[in-house]
């Protein structure tokens, strides 16, 4: 546009209407904010939203050969094909199933950590141990699913060696379908707790000192002021965390799955992403798999909607 | 510490507790890593074991010795290396500019921009469609493509753009009277009052480049552009059940599991070495993007 304009800078203008005019002016004068957007407009057409457009052939029997636009339309089929099939139906299942277990102990796991960080008194104490539980955030999931794998295997590792101790038989946890769940959310709360809490001891820090004072005139304990003034004040930040979490419920990390489960585990491991992954990426039934990918967003995009009206109503801030 | 006499009994019993559990996570935060650092020192046979829990056994540097003579792990450590740094200057070079341009009051169709962007937080167009596009851009095996695909996301621009947004005016109108442009605002004004947020950013484009996994895995074909991550997880899945190396490693004194860990603990190395200096930066970061349009 900037340069479509400002390389005839010398053409006499005639536009007999002065919008045009002033519009000539204005990308003559501020050519330079549209270049500089141009690289970041043209990033998210090739690479967000070209693939949006390749999101039809969730619609068609696609082909290599034909492309996305050549492939004939079939239109619903597939999703008929997904919802008569176990597997995917299951893999929908998991993920509810998985994002419910991760609410129920992982969103809590953060705030209680805040709350008790705030009642730590020693400064370096506190400030040591949040260096060292926000850590495992930073740490890659090929490392976390190397930890666990080295941790829980049957014979190597640690968990069994403790298991041996108290004179039971080893467990062979990573092979077993009812471990899958409680490793998978242990491990995200040992990852995410720590981290999480950021958010939460930055909403207490912004509790008013003065509450606390006149509790103390009042003859108030900790435990007292924890429950009567930090807890409420931090409600909203708590709720706001919680619909968005809510909004996420189709985000299962599930790269951490694609690490950790195996065929074994499928039956409560696999989740629609690590379905897609091999329908689509190892067998090739692109359309199917892109037809179910299609399903998630769309399901993801309504809850996340959702979620964002709910806590503007609440909170007269939106998420975003 | 801050007038520990005044508390009442209750209180300090309260605080004790505290501390207690406080200690207990802490700890058992950090213990996955200290044995795993054990694991990778002791030999293979103790390891295999379960003998290791928290020092080594029969401590050794054999597992070190097997990956360090491996060319293979010099290649994608060395990768690794290369996208992270070439992916975060590539990330600045579209996020600083964009941020800029989004956060002028005279860009004219601010909103549908943002819009554009935001949108493709809530809407992904999913696994699929974005590998077909990858293969049709020809980018399928290309270190260049793994460097441009993930360069941008709508997070770090808004965040950025906020920050831009809360500069005051009266820095940028005294550029203006000694005639700078936008770029030169942008790079004498804007990025230098923007240190902590542009810090912040480049943590986050630091470590997800350091941790990328998944993409890596499924675009790269080749041995030698695949990076560090991609590496660890061919060499725990085949270490584990080749039957080969069981027999070999047993004589050489180490095993799948000290060489899964010794891996484990050189990628982990520079996250720690970083980790200090970054950690000022990502708490402020967190809730900068936090939750503002």
């Amino acid at each position: 546009m900037a340069d479509n304009q400002t390389s005839t800078p010398d053409k006499p203008i005639t536009y007999s209407d002065g919008r045009a005019t002033r519009l000539f002016d204005h990308f003559k004068r501020e050519w330079q904010i549209y270049l500089m957007l141009l690289p970041t407009i043209v990033w998210f057409l090739v690479f967000l939203y070209k693939p949006m457009y390749g999101l039809q052939i969730a619609f068609k029997d696609y082909s290599i050969f034909r492309g996305v636009a050549g492939s004939p339309w079939v239109g619903w089929e597939h999703f008929q094909t997904l919802f008569t099939n176990d597997q995917f139906l299951r893999a929908v299942s998991n993920t509810i199933k998985i994002s419910a277990l991760n609410l129920l102990f992982g969103f809590p796991a953060p705030i209680i950590l805040a709350l008790l960080f705030n009642e730590v008194l020693n400064a370096t104490y506190k400030r040591t141990a949040q260096t060292i539980v926000y850590l495992p955030h930073f740490i890659s999931s090929v490392i976390i699913a190397g930890i666990v794998i080295t941790a829980f295997s049957p014979t190597a590792g640690i968990v069994n060696t403790f298991i041996s101790w108290l004179g039971f038989d080893p467990v062979y946890f990573l092979t077993q379908p009812q471990w899958f769940r409680p490793i998978f959310v242990g491990t995200g709360i040992w990852q995410e707790a720590g981290f999480g809490s950021i958010v939460f001891l930055a909403a207490i820090a912004g509790v008013n000192p003065s509450l606390y004072e006149s509790a103390v005139v009042d003859g108030a304990n900790r435990w007292q002021m924890m429950w009567k003034i930090t807890i409420p004040s931090i409600l909203p930040t708590i709720l706001i965390m919680l619909i968005i979490r809510i909004g996420n419920v189709m985000e299962v990390s599930f790269e951490l799955v694609i690490l950790l489960y195996q065929p074994s585990t499928y039956e409560t491991a696999d989740v629609v992403n690590t379905w897609v992954y091999r329908q689509g990426l190892q067998s090739g039934q692109y359309d199917l798999a892109a037809a179910a990918g299609l399903f998630n967003a769309v399901v993801a995009f309504v809850l996340v909607m959702t979620a964002n009206t709910i806590s503007r109503r609440y909170s007269r801030t939106s998420l975003w | 510490m801050m007038k520990w006499n005044l508390y009442s009994r209750g209180d300090k019993f309260f605080a004790i507790v505290v501390s207690i559990l406080i200690g207990m996570f802490t700890v058992a935060t950090l213990y996955p890593f200290i044995y795993i650092a054990a694991v990778s020192f002791s030999s293979g046979f103790a390891a295999q074991a379960g003998k290791v829990v928290i020092t080594p056994i029969d401590a050794t540097m054999e597992a070190y010795g097997f990956i360090l003579k491996d060319p293979q792990f010099w290649i994608s450590y060395r990768n690794t290396f290369i996208y992270t740094i070439g992916g975060t200057i590539m990330s600045m070079l579209f996020i600083i500019p964009g941020a800029y341009a989004l956060s002028r009051p005279q860009l004219k169709g601010r909103r549908f921009f943002n819009l554009f962007i935001a949108f493709t937080m809530w809407f992904n167009a999913g696994l699929i469609p974005f590998f077909l596009n990858m293969r049709d851009l020809n980018l399928l095996d290309s270190m260049f493509g793994i460097i441009l695909a993930f360069a941008v996301n709508a997070f770090n621009i808004i965040l950025l753009r906020n920050f831009f947004e809360a500069i005051p005016q009266s820095f940028e109108e005294a550029a203006r009277m000694d005639g700078a442009n936008d770029f030169q605002v942008l790079w004498k004004v804007f990025v230098p009052l923007s240190k902590p947020a542009i810090a912040t950013i480049t943590l986050f484009c630091i470590v997800s480049r350091w941790n990328g996994f998944f993409w890596a895995m499924v675009l790269l074909q080749s041995e030698e552009k695949i990076p560090l991550q991609v590496f660890l997880r061919h060499t725990i899945a085949t270490l584990s059940d080749d039957d080969e190396f069981a027999i070999v490693q047993t004589a050489a004194g180490f095993s799948a599991e000290t060489v899964t860990a010794a891996i484990i603990v050189c990628s982990i190395v520079p996250v720690l070495i970083v980790y200090p200096f970054i950690q000022k930066y990502f708490e402020k970061g967190i809730l900068l993007g936090g939750v503002k349009e």
